[in-house]
């Protein structure tokens, strides 16, 4: 025995002494204690993207408010001034950057989400782990980005704040504390629609090369260029808010300015995330069986 | 740990529609290939086509009690990766079921999920999350961790700057300190030079002596011998044994004799084949003996053995002929012949002859060799010459009494030596 292996004290957890059984077919639960078990996994999986995303570039972790903030300049010449597109009396870059926070979000997990259980074959042909693990180290690694983009959101609502030639106050309202919500069902979206693409693309890699195509139709679904009030009907709208981002977009509009969703639109939009989601974790879970063969 | 028919199925071939399918679709464009692909799906599915289905693992069971140290030993093929991904959860069964009680470990490679531009520590924390040990055991066996791979002033540098010797040594020692209950080990440990080899060999040992419960995957059955108890064999897809060791080496040496020798009696026949009608001389069977004429298919080190060649000739010739010992992993160690080297030139008539080679005492380290064989006449011609004729496997022998059985990772020569007292000088 060597002496270093003594020096340590050994840590006993507390499944030493569980039975696990393994068989063939179909798994009934969603493995949600297992997942809470390799917790510390799912945190250096995120600690790593995290921590890699940006390695080697020469702005760093600037990209993650460059990329919504030029969205929203792009967004706000040609769609602000050019086309007039109405904003709800907001004024439109921050309407927009409103859109775009929750949005770059959603689309930056399903991009990176969709792909991540391919891209870390070398860890599922080798390694047992709960593989859910992988797509949610994606949605929260995303949150960094998110959390910087949205210190952008707050300097931008200052500067309009203060600055007398812009005409708008922003107030505080108790409808901010609506935003965290939001920004969760922006998360369960994500990765629900993240779970069920990166189970296909494990058996079939095309939906690598339709996932930007789906993100972009997506956009204009979803009232990030445009406000929804431009819909006029309940009905239009309940089939409106079948997509979910409508939700999660008018939901951050209602934090942040106050703006009421119409029609119980964020009411569909929910049940449709937690469908996404839900079904999503279930076509994952029946899929990561045969991952390790079929990667 | 329970294991009972524990069956797995791959879908293979030219047909392969859930391996290969992928590619060719998207290459094809999306009609015909979508409507080609449901068909090949809808078929598989059935289970029709038997030429698309192989069974990796049939009907595999066993018992492993807390603390024993297992062997699992087959040729290529065999399914012993399939069974350890089976074991270690990678993948699902397609029948059967396996119980654990406890952690399972599994270290099917060193180094999974090390990430070039983090720095070793931060590696070391990675890759031991992905290996399933909680921070906390981590952070409690890290200046272990550091000091086993010895790369306490790299420490905080990106791996991408490591050496490759440094990348392999840091890799395994995390891995090493893995507390599982169960551990499932694939071909890693002997990584870096050879001094760190000898390291992983050591702690190995240490692991397999510590009470848990260990199943231990190799090629090197010197290492396999040193470090088991009990030896399971499989071979295409079916556990052929299971039981001690030395004789689960023994078995898996069988084995290789396999369908293109025939029967169990025949194991010590290296090659037969019978000579084509053109050839002057042909050599038509080597046999492995002891020195009795007893079939040994497997000789210890420093066993006695016969290699015996035979041969048939169209006219007289007198040449010399060769044996040749070539190691698995390239060096010839032995170049057994008649002529040049002992001066004894063979005389033939037309005919079928044997000639015997006794080599006393085999110097051979445990392990896996190949054997050549040629008939030469000196500085004229090579009448007759195959490289590599047959597989011999040489088992493990303590003979030096240390406890230790000298395998070809430490050497491929296991002379006769001494050492004197050191003296004063």
């Amino acid at each position: 025995m060597s002496t270093t292996a003594e020096a340590v004290p050994a840590v006993v957890p507390e499944e030493a002494h569980r039975v696990l059984r393994v068989e063939p077919g179909a798994t009934r639960s969603l493995g949600l204690g297992e997942i809470w078990r390799y917790r510390e996994l799912l945190y250096f999986l995120t600690w790593r993207d995290v921590k890699v995303r940006y390695k080697q570039t020469a702005l760093g972790a600037s990209w993650a408010v460059i990329q919504p903030l030029m969205t929203m300049v792009v967004f706000t010449i040609f769609f602000g001034k050019l086309a007039r597109m109405p904003s709800d009396d907001i004024p439109y870059p921050l309407f927009s950057y409103a859109g775009l926070l929750p949005w770059t979000y959603f689309a930056q997990v399903v991009g990176a989400s969709a792909t991540s259980v391919v891209g870390s074959s070398n860890l599922i042909t080798k390694v047992y782990f709960p593989r859910m693990v992988i797509p949610g180290a994606s949605a929260l690694a995303a949150l960094v980005d998110f959390a910087m983009a949205f210190a952008v959101l707050l300097v931008l609502l200052a500067a309009y704040h203060f600055h007398p030639a812009l005409d708008y106050q922003v107030s505080l309202r108790w409808s901010l504390l609506l935003l965290p919500l939001f920004l969760l069902m922006a998360m369960a979206t994500a990765l629900g629609v993240g779970l069920w693409l990166a189970a296909v693309n494990v058996r079939y890699r095309d939906v690598r090369h339709v996932v930007p195509f789906i993100i972009q139709f997506w956009l204009f679904a979803t009232p990030v260029i445009y406000p929804s009030s431009l819909l006029q009907g309940q009905w239009r709208l309940v089939i409106y808010a079948l997509n979910p981002m409508v939700g999660v977009v008018e939901g951050f509009r209602w934090g942040l300015f106050g703006l009421v969703p119409r029609g119980g639109m964020v009411w569909v939009s929910a049940l449709v995330t937690v469908t996404v989601l839900v079904s999503g974790a279930f076509y994952f879970r029946r899929m990561e069986r045969i991952f390790a063969d079929l990667i | 740990m329970h294991v009972r028919d524990l069956s797995k199925q791959y879908l293979i071939g030219s047909g392969a529609p859930v391996m290969y399918g992928n590619l060719r679709e998207r290459l094809a464009g999306l009609g015909p290939a979508l409507l080609r692909r449901l068909r090949l799906l809808r078929r598989s599915t059935k289970g029709a086509d038997p030429g698309e289905l192989i069974w990796a693992l049939r009907e595999v069971s066993f018992d492993i009690r807390p603390g024993e140290v297992v062997g699992l030993i087959g040729r290529n093929g065999a399914g012993k990766s399939t069974l350890l991904k089976v074991l270690s959860r990678i993948t699902a069964p397609s029948a059967g079921y396996i119980e654990f009680t406890g952690r399972v470990g599994s270290l099917l490679e060193v180094g999974t999920g090390f990430h070039a531009e983090l720095s070793g520590r931060e590696n070391i924390f990675l890759n031991g999350a992905i290996l399933g040990m909680r921070r906390a055991e981590i952070v409690a066996k890290l200046d272990a961790i550091v000091e086993f791979a010895e790369i306490e002033r790299f420490v905080d540098t990106p791996v991408k700057h490591f050496s490759s010797g440094m990348y392999v040594r840091l890799a395994f020692a995390v891995a090493a300190h893995m507390e599982t209950e169960i551990l499932l080990v694939d071909e890693v440990l002997a990584v870096g030079d050879l001094a760190f080899q000898r390291k992983c060999l050591g702690k190995m040992g240490e692991v397999a002596r510590s009470g848990r419960t260990v199943v231990f995957v190799s090629h090197n059955m010197g290492s396999i011998a040193r470090l088991c108890d009990r030896g399971l064999v499989l071979d295409e897809g079916c556990l052929i044994f299971d039981g001690q060791v030395d004789s689960a080496i023994a078995r898996y040496n069988d084995t290789f004799a396999g369908p293109e020798s025939g029967p169990a009696a025949q194991r010590h026949v290296l090659f037969d084949e019978t000579p084509g009608q053109a050839e002057r001389f042909a050599v038509s069977r080597v046999e492995v003996l002891d020195t009795s004429g007893r079939p040994m298919p497997a000789p210890h080190t420093w066993d006695d053995v016969v290699l015996r060649v035979h041969c048939r000739c169209l006219d007289r010739i007198r040449g010399g002929v060769v044996l040749e010992v070539r190691h698995a992993s390239g060096p010839r160690v032995l170049y057994l012949s008649t002529e040049p080297d002992r001066g004894q030139p063979v005389v033939l008539e037309r005919g079928a002859w044997s000639v015997d080679c006794t080599v006393r005492r085999l110097p051979l380290g445990a392990g896996e060799y190949y054997v050549g064989v040629g008939l030469t006449i000196p500085g004229v011609e090579n009448l007759w010459h195959r490289a590599e004729v047959g597989r011999m496997l040489v088992l493990p022998r303590d003979v030096y009494g240390s406890g230790q059985a000298p395998d070809a990772a430490r050497g491929l020569v296991v002379p006769e030596y001494d050492w004197s007292p050191p003296r004063r000088t």
